[in-house]
C-alpha cells in the first residue's frame, strides 16, 4: 500500500498563508479534493509532488520525504493544471519520452500501453498542438501513468473537458483506482464531480482541512445546513401561513411580489413546498435557492 | 546526460523563431571583415574592432545570452519544465544536458562566423583561436545564464546588465572587473592563439583558463542545486 501523507503541513509565501496546518493521510481508492477556487489545492498537490517545500510539517509519499527526492517519482505520477505540453511534439514522442526519462526497461512498450490506457493510439502521431483539450489531458495522464506509478495526482483534470471526455476520464480513474488498487487524488472545485467519482473526500477551505472522510456524511451536512429560497406565488400571504406551520421552516418574511424562506433542512423543505401549496391551493411561480454558491457552502463547513 | 533531454532541447530550441535573432549578427561580422580587408587600414586598426568588439563581445555573449537563457528558461516560464523535475532524474544531468545544447549550438551559431570572417582576413592561426575561445567562452556564458534562467525571472534583462554594463562599460573604468568578464577571457584565447595584430588582449592566459572555469563551474554547480529546490508557482502567489 502506497499512501501520502501529510502530518501539520502549513505553506506561506511571505504573510500569505496559503495551506494552514494540514494533517491527512490519502490510501489507496479514489480520493476527491474538494475546495473553491484558491483554497490552496493546487498547493496541497504541489507539496504531495515535491515541487514546492513545506513551510512546516512533513509530507511523505510511501514513507519518503517528496521535497528534494527525485525517485520519489518512481512511485508518483502527476497532471498539472497548466496544461503546459510541447506541442511540437506528437503524444507518441511525448509519451516515450517520459519513458525513458523514467529510464524504463522497454520505454516502447510503456508508452503503447500507456497510449492504450487513455484510448489516444488513433491520434498519437499527430502533433501535440493539434489536440483538443480533452485529448491534450488525456496525453498528459498516459505521460503520468507511463511508468506505472502507484500513486497518481491530478490538478482540476476535468476542468474544459466535455461531458463527454468527462465521463471517459471518469470512467478510467474508477478502473485504475478500484481494479488496480492505485492512490488517486483529484481536486475539483466542483462538488457534483466530485459526488459522481469518489467515496472519499478532503474538502480545503483557505487553506485549512475543511472536511474529510466519506462523500455521503460530508454532502449530509451540506444539506442539513440553513438554506435560503426567494419564492414566488400567486398568494404569497396564504403560502407563508402554510409554510410556518412547517417544522423544516425557519422563518418566513414577505416582501412586495416575493417570500424569503429560511429552511434548515433542504431536502424535506422541497419536498413539503410543492405539497403544501397544492394542498392549499397556492399556485408557485417561482422557487429560487438564494445561497446555492459552493463559497457558501464552504464557508458554512468551515464554520461548523 | 540524457539523450532524451538533449533530443527535445534541440528541437525546441531550433523550432522556435528566437533562433532567427542569430541570424543577422554573423552576416554583419562576415560583411564589416570584408569591407576591412578591402579597405587600405592596417589590420591593427579594423581587426581588433570587428573580431574583438563586434565577434567577441557583441556576437558570442548575446548568442549565449540567446540561447543559454532560453534551453532550461523557456520550459520554465511555460511550465513544461514540471514533465522533467517529475522524473527520478539526478537534477544535475538535467542541468548538464541542457548546458551541452547550449554550449553545442552558441559555439557552432558563434564560432564558426568568426572563423569565416578570420579566414577572409587571411589568418588560419586566428580562425583556430576565435572558434577554441568561442567554444571557451560559449560554455562560461552558457553556464552562467543557465544559471541565471533558474534563479531569476528575468534571465535575459540580468544577463543583459551584466554584458553592457559589467563587460562594457566597467571593465573599461576599473581595471580589476576584467578579471570577471567572459570576453576578455575568451579574447586573451584567441589573441594567444592566433598571435595576429587583428586581435589585442590584457589579462594573462592562466587567469582567464583559471577564471572560465570558475565561471562553467560556479554556474553548472549553482544552476544544479537550486533546481534541487525549485519551487514551482502555483496559485497561490
Amino acid at each position: 500500500m502506497t499512501a501520502v501523507e501529510l502530518s501539520a503541513v502549513s505553506r506561506w509565501y511571505g504573510n500569505v498563508v496559503a495551506v494552514n496546518d494540514v494533517t491527512l493521510t490519502i490510501g489507496p481508492g479514489l480520493t476527491g479534493l474538494l475546495g473553491p477556487n484558491g483554497a490552496g489545492k493546487t498547493t496541497v498537490l504541489h507539496l504531495m509532488a515535491g515541487l514546492l517545500s513545506p513551510s512546516q510539517g512533513s509530507v511523505l509519499v510511501g514513507g519518503d520525504p517528496a521535497w528534494r527526492n527525485p525517485a520519489m517519482y518512481k512511485t508518483l505520477g502527476l497532471v498539472t493544471e497548466r496544461e503546459s505540453v510541447p506541442g511540437f511534439l506528437t503524444a507518441w514522442e511525448f509519451v516515450l519520452a517520459s519513458a525513458k526519462l523514467h529510464k524504463l526497461a522497454s520505454p516502447a512498450e510503456a508508452a503503447r500501453r500507456a497510449l492504450a490506457i487513455v484510448e489516444m493510439e488513433d491520434a498519437q502521431d499527430r502533433r501535440i498542438s493539434t489536440y483538443s483539450k480533452g485529448m491534450r489531458q488525456r496525453t498528459r495522464v498516459a505521460a503520468a501513468l507511463v511508468h506505472d506509478p502507484r500513486v497518481l495526482l491530478l490538478d482540476e483534470p476535468f476542468n474544459g473537458m466535455d461531458p463527454r471526455q468527462r465521463l471517459h476520464m471518469m470512467t478510467l480513474l474508477h478502473r485504475m483506482a478500484e481494479e488496480e488498487g492505485r492512490t488517486i487524488l483529484f481536486s475539483s472545485h466542483i462538488l457534483e464531480e466530485v459526488e459522481q467519482l469518489s467515496g472519499t473526500v478532503q474538502v480545503i477551505v483557505s487553506g485549512r482541512l475543511a472536511a474529510s472522510g466519506d462523500y455521503r456524511h460530508i454532502r449530509r451536512l451540506m444539506t442539513t445546513r440553513p438554506h435560503e429560497f426567494t419564492i414566488s406565488s400567486s398568494d404569497d400571504r396564504l403560502l407563508a401561513t402554510v409554510l410556518m406551520g412547517q417544522e423544516s421552516v425557519t422563518g418566513v418574511r414577505v416582501e412586495a411580489g416575493a417570500l424569503q424562506v429560511h429552511a434548515n433542512d433542504y431536502g424535506t423543505f422541497t419536498r413539503a413546498l410543492a405539497k403544501q401549496a397544492k394542498a392549499s391551493g397556492v399556485r408557485l411561480t417561482s422557487v429560487l435557492p438564494a445561497d446555492e454558491s459552493l463559497e457558501k457552502v464552504f464557508s458554512y463547513l468551515v464554520a461548523t | 546526460m540524457n539523450l532524451t533531454i538533449i533530443g527535445i532541447t534541440v528541437r525546441a530550441l531550433l523550432g522556435r523563431r528566437r533562433v532567427l535573432m542569430l541570424l543577422p549578427m554573423p552576416l554583419v561580422l562576415v560583411g564589416l571583415t570584408l569591407i576591412g580587408v578591402s579597405s587600405p587600414v592596417d589590420d591593427a586598426d579594423w581587426g581588433p574592432t570587428v573580431f574583438g568588439n563586434l565577434g567577441l563581445s557583441v556576437i558570442l555573449p548575446l548568442t549565449a545570452l540567446i540561447v543559454g537563457s532560453s534551453v532550461l528558461g523557456l520550459e520554465i516560464d511555460d511550465g513544461t519544465i514540471t514533465h522533467l523535475l517529475t522524473k527520478p532524474l539526478p537534477r544535475s544531468e538535467i542541468v548538464l544536458s541542457k548546458l551541452a545544447v547550449a554550449w553545442v549550438v552558441t559555439t557552432v551559431a558563434a564560432g564558426v562566423p568568426l572563423a569565416v570572417a578570420a579566414l577572409i582576413a587571411g589568418s588560419g592561426s586566428l580562425a583556430v583561436g576565435l572558434v577554441l575561445a568561442a567554444a571557451l567562452g560559449a560554455l562560461a556564458y552558457c553556464a552562467l545564464f543557465l544559471a541565471l534562467s533558474v534563479l531569476t525571472k528575468r534571465p535575459v534583462a540580468v544577463g543583459l546588465v551584466y554584458i553592457m554594463l559589467w563587460e562594457n562599460v566597467l571593465v573599461s573604468f576599473v581595471d580589476g572587473a576584467r578579471v570577471f568578464s567572459v570576453r576578455e577571457h575568451a579574447t586573451t584565447l584567441a589573441d594567444k592563439i592566433g598571435n595576429t595584430p587583428l586581435l589585442d588582449s590584457n589579462v594573462s592566459l592562466t587567469t582567464s583558463l583559471v577564471m572560465s572555469a570558475v565561471f562553467i563551474v560556479v554556474g553548472t554547480v549553482g544552476a544544479t542545486q537550486r533546481l534541487r529546490s525549485f519551487a514551482l508557482t502555483g496559485e497561490a502567489n
